[in-house]
């Protein structure tokens, strides 16, 4: 075997624990491991080049890897967990920043390039350079930076002109004009345009637009492996464009939006998909979320408390429910049951029901008695109630439920809602607790869904 | 290696990037974008061959900040994602046996 077989089988040997550490991440107990993989691979990988009879210039590769190290280390030991996102963004930002200076090197050193390398080669330059100045505008505005906190129009038509710009610079470059100078032009008109695509899109959106962003960086890293014949560099570079793409769905379904939504929308324009206009005119919007997502929270948690209703007798859920609960106890957590004096029917109903299913009469606790623990709850798991833990019998003068006293589940670190549907409860009235920024809603029969997450929960 | 290689290297890798990510909890969306973002960190290999050959202050100036940028993708990315996963262990202490 030659010296360039042995680094591209290196190379296989690397991007394979890419694809194992990867898949490893999806998965709460065994995504630290994972990612630790894909470390291992960005090592094989790293080390096969360096034994590339290409390389030179030893000196200046050390001055740059050890600024670097310098750099990011720190950055990504010291940043606060509440700043992660931001900095993911200036990671992802660098990394496109990377692919458009290589591309632009590329460029300057080639002459007469043929075009199935000078295609991936201006194609890398815009798609990096976009990355590159989008991110950098994400990572400004999450860090609330005051130049990137102002409201700004919808620049639809400003973006499509760059585009068109752009590809326009990109068709002459290709077609043969050899002018470095047009080149930097191109990056320059690819990186106004990521600024100004990112700069009108809202807080909020800014997880799908940075997700957006990691998958374009991977597939100019994609691009640049094609120019290189490097293929760690394809096969890495399209694995993340490819996985990126469909995070950046999962992400924008996650918050009822849509991604065209996201970049076309302007400034919070559009809204989600269940967003109703209350009788005030404020905008409402509930968050749906997977048995798969309620089974990690519960599993966390420390202390969990069920609150039964209506909803787990009509759906025969209380041996779902106790089953979860043992499944939940024996991974350390601790669940109570809030049973509220009306829950149901009639009195009593709950403390009935659970009997049967050989819930542990201590973890039953009356109203009273669970309130106060509400502040220390990670988790309110709410299944099929609805008028007991109305926050509106507190704090709405004209609800019919006004004065009722209630569940303090809006007291508890997150609540999960289990629901059928956005039916109104038995009072007929609706619920500020389901449109609270900590709920997430989980639609479905009781039954169906507790058991949904047991499975989920045992799977983990 | 020829482009149809390349290509058909490229389209597998695809579609490898879409199974690895089918079905993703919520909870894990952060820390899963973050890991990919530390594999694109990949394209250092990209700057440490083309530096070189690279003549030229200029050329070589770019891509020393090209090494910088990818070495801080690498390894601030990897890093980044290692804490983020890191939470997911803390909170989970034994609430029947108390911390040393």
């Amino acid at each position: 075997m030659s010296r360039t077989d042995w680094v591209d089988l290196l190379y296989i040997v690397g991007f394979s624990l890419f694809i194992v550490g990867l898949r490893m991440v999806r998965g709460p107990r065994t995504a630290v491991r994972g990612n630790q993989i894909a470390a291992v691979g960005m090592g094989v990988a790293l080390v096969a080049t360096l034994l590339d009879d290409r390389i030179g210039d030893w000196v200046l590769i050390v001055v740059g890897v050890a600024i670097g190290t310098a750099v990011g280390v720190p950055a990504a030991r010291s940043v606060k967990m509440t700043a992660m996102p931001q900095m993911v963004a200036l990671f992802n930002g660098v990394g496109g920043g990377a692919v458009a200076l290589i591309s632009l090197v590329e460029f300057r050193e080639g002459h007469d390039i043929a075009l199935e390398e000078l295609i991936p080669i201006v194609f890398a330059a815009i798609i990096g350079s976009i990355s590159f100045w989008g991110s950098n505008v994400a990572f400004s505005k999450l860090q609330e930076l005051s130049w990137a906190k102002r409201r700004f129009p919808s620049l639809t038509a400003l973006n499509l002109g760059l585009a068109a710009a752009t590809l326009a610079v990109a068709v002459i470059i290709v077609a043969g004009a050899d002018a470095g100078i047009l080149f930097w032009l191109l990056l320059v008109l690819a990186g106004v345009l990521g600024v100004t695509a990112v700069l009108p899109i809202g807080g909020a959106d800014m997880p799908v637009v940075i997700s957006t962003l990691n998958a374009f960086t991977g597939l100019s890293a994609a691009a640049a492996g094609i120019a290189l014949d490097n293929t760690a560099l394809i096969v890495a570079g399209m694995l993340v464009g490819a996985s990126g793409s469909i995070l950046t769905k999962q992400m924008a379904d996650a918050m009822n939006r849509s991604v065209g939504n996201v970049f076309f929308g302007g400034f919070g324009g559009g809204g989600g998909g269940a967003a109703v206009a209350d009788d005030d005119g404020v905008d409402r919007t509930v968050r749906s979320t997977s048995a798969a997502d309620v089974a990690i929270q519960l599993s966390y948690a420390r202390l969990v408390v069920v609150v039964p209703g209506y909803g787990m007798a009509v759906a025969q859920a209380q041996r779902a429910v106790a089953d979860l609960a043992a499944e939940l106890e024996r991974r350390n957590v601790e669940v109570l049951y809030a049973i509220h004096p009306v829950a149901g029917r009639m009195p009593g109903h709950m403390n009935v029901l659970l009997a049967e299913a050989d819930v542990p009469y201590d973890q039953l606790k009356e109203m009273d008695d669970i309130n106060g623990e509400f502040a220390r709850t990670d988790v309110a798991l709410i299944i099929g109630a609805n008028d007991v833990t109305n926050p509106a019998a507190r704090n709405v003068r004209e609800s019919p439920i006004y004065g009722m006293p209630i569940l303090d589940v809006d007291k508890a670190s997150s609540v999960v809602v289990l629901k059928r549907s956005m039916a109104s409860g038995f009072a007929g009235i609706d619920n500020p607790l389901f449109y609270d920024e900590k709920t997430s809603m989980l639609f479905g029969d009781a039954k169906a869904s507790v058991a949904d997450i047991t499975s989920e929960v045992q799977a983990l | 290696m020829d482009l149809l290689t390349e290509l058909a290297i490229l389209v597998l890798a695809a579609f490898v990037g879409f199974e690895v990510i089918s079905k993703v909890p919520n909870t894990l969306h952060t820390p899963l974008m973050s890991a990919t973002n530390a594999v694109h960190g990949i394209v250092l290999l990209g700057a440490i061959i083309v530096i070189g050959p690279a003549e030229g202050f200029l050329n070589e100036f770019l891509l020393v900040i090209a090494i910088a940028f990818g070495t801080i993708n690498v390894v601030g990315g990897f890093l980044v994602t290692d804490r983020m996963l890191g939470m997911f262990k803390g909170r989970k202490p034994d609430p029947k046996e108390p911390a040393e």
